[in-house]
């Protein structure tokens, strides 16, 4: 089920303070945020984030078709290169 | 022969189930055109008339997205997706299912026929 839309969208308050400092200041930098739930706003457009998926901040940045997206979506979380035997029956 | 929205040619079916022949028209909406039209659906489709054709090809061209544009529009979508770099884009680029099921087992209809694993007996 959707979220109730008289909440509003969820954002870690966090996020948003980060966010408002930077636009004020140069707006150049990587915004580092471990908040993946948090949903991306239109106030975000333009700004670089360095949103954390359990290791490292991969750097995203958000253009206006992200918006309502989750950053946690922009994040990928597992690695996977693939099975060895795979490989193998691939260059048979 | 009747053609309706370029390539389709349903012949001596019931309306709605002929209109069905058209990507993009189901059951559902295939009745609702007959309603806006005014067709009886229990009627056959030779057994229109011309202009009831024309009625019929017009009503979809304003009203539904159809065919090679609607197959364009769902191509377009999901090359947005695969485009923003997001996880439901690149679950679409490893061709891969995209909301959320298990890929231990099944999953074949995005992976396709199952491949025999060299080296892996009981």
């Amino acid at each position: 089920m959707s979220r109730s839309v008289w909440k509003g969208p969820f954002v870690d308050a966090y996020v948003l303070k980060k966010a408002e400092k930077s636009r004020e200041s140069g707006r150049n930098e990587v915004i580092k945020i471990w908040s993946r739930r948090s949903t991306i706003l239109p106030q975000f457009v333009g700004l670089t984030f360095g949103v954390y998926n359990g290791k490292k901040h991969i750097p995203v940045n958000v253009s206006e078709e992200m918006i309502g997206q989750k950053f946690g979506e922009y994040s990928p979380t597992r690695t996977y290169y693939g099975h060895a035997a795979d490989k193998k029956a691939k260059r048979k | 022969m009747a053609r309706i929205a370029g390539v389709n040619i349903p012949t001596a079916k019931r309306v709605p189930v002929a209109l069905t022949y058209v990507t993009g028209i189901g059951p559902s909406s295939a009745r609702s055109i007959c309603d806006a039209v005014g067709i009886d659906p229990a009627r056959r489709v030779n057994e229109l008339s011309d202009s009831d054709v024309l009625k019929l090809r017009e009503h979809i061209d304003e009203n539904y997205t159809v065919e090679g544009d609607l197959r364009r529009e769902t191509q377009m979508n999901i090359k947005r997706l695969m485009d923003l770099g997001c996880y439901r884009g690149l679950r679409h680029r490893r061709n891969l299912p995209v909301r959320g099921q298990r890929t231990h087992t099944n999953a074949r209809t995005r992976k396709g026929p199952a491949k025999a694993i060299a080296g892996k007996k009981k």
